[in-house]
């Protein structure tokens, strides 16, 4: 499984929430693949999933991976409550 | 490595502006060569190109760029804001501190990010931030290395 997190500048934010979804797939006893990048990158990117929030995801609409949106990307709870809700599917 | 040392937090900062703001913070990264103005120039057009997705939680924004935009130094600077500003995040809406994140490509980047995940990832760290009346207040919470 390949997971994407994705910010505008692939610098800092979403090195932020890679390290967040990652201490969460951890706990969820989840081994993933899982990179950081920008927008455009992870637009031409093969992947299962890619979390980003809502203001970036309107650029990924057409990518076949399924969008996570998380909002605080410093919320674990939200990271993972997302994460079980699209994952068990 | 510069984490929110004593002179790049300023508490009292006046601006109208997301991009006032933005160039606030940078600016306390500039003054402590830990990057070149035209880096606070490039967080600025980030914010245009990009929009505010880096608002990342309620009242915190965290503008960067690239560290090829002007990094001297791996550093993170802050301000808080008299009046909150609105960056038109539709869920995080008004910021009121502002950590401006000099990008490097060392792992001295990823110390630094995870420091200040462990500061803002409380959201009782945040109330103090938002609350302190001097920087001396700030230190309990900022950890250590």
């Amino acid at each position: 499984m390949k997971i994407l997190c994705v910010c505008g500048l692939g610098q800092g934010t979403s090195l932020i929430l890679r390290m967040n979804v990652e201490t969460v797939l951890n706990e969820l006893g989840v081994t993933a693949d899982v990179e950081h990048m920008d927008v455009s990158s992870a637009s031409s990117m093969q992947a299962d999933y890619i979390i980003t929030n809502s203001e970036l995801a309107k650029s990924l609409g057409d990518h076949d991976a399924t969008i996570i949106l998380v909002e605080n990307y410093f919320d674990q709870e939200e990271i993972k409550t997302a994460l079980e809700k699209h994952l068990s599917q | 490595m510069k984490f929110l040392e004593r002179d790049l937090v300023d508490l009292n900062v006046d601006a109208d502006s997301p991009e006032h703001a933005i160039r606030a913070a940078g600016q306390l990264l500039a003054d402590a060569d830990a990057v070149s103005p035209a880096y606070i120039n490039a967080m600025i057009q980030s914010y245009r190109k990009n929009g505010p997705y880096f608002v990342l939680a309620p009242h915190l924004a965290i503008p960067h760029a690239r560290p090829e935009d002007g990094v001297k130094e791996a550093a993170i600077s802050m301000i808080r804001l008299e009046k909150p500003v609105v960056f038109g995040h539709s869920a995080h809406d008004p910021v009121r501190l502002v950590f401006a994140l000099g990008a490097s490509t060392s792992d001295e980047h990823l110390m630094l990010l995870k420091r200040l995940m462990q500061l803002l990832s409380r959201k009782e760290h945040i109330d103090m931030l938002l609350k302190v009346q001097s920087y001396q207040d700030m230190l309990p919470i900022l950890g250590g290395k």
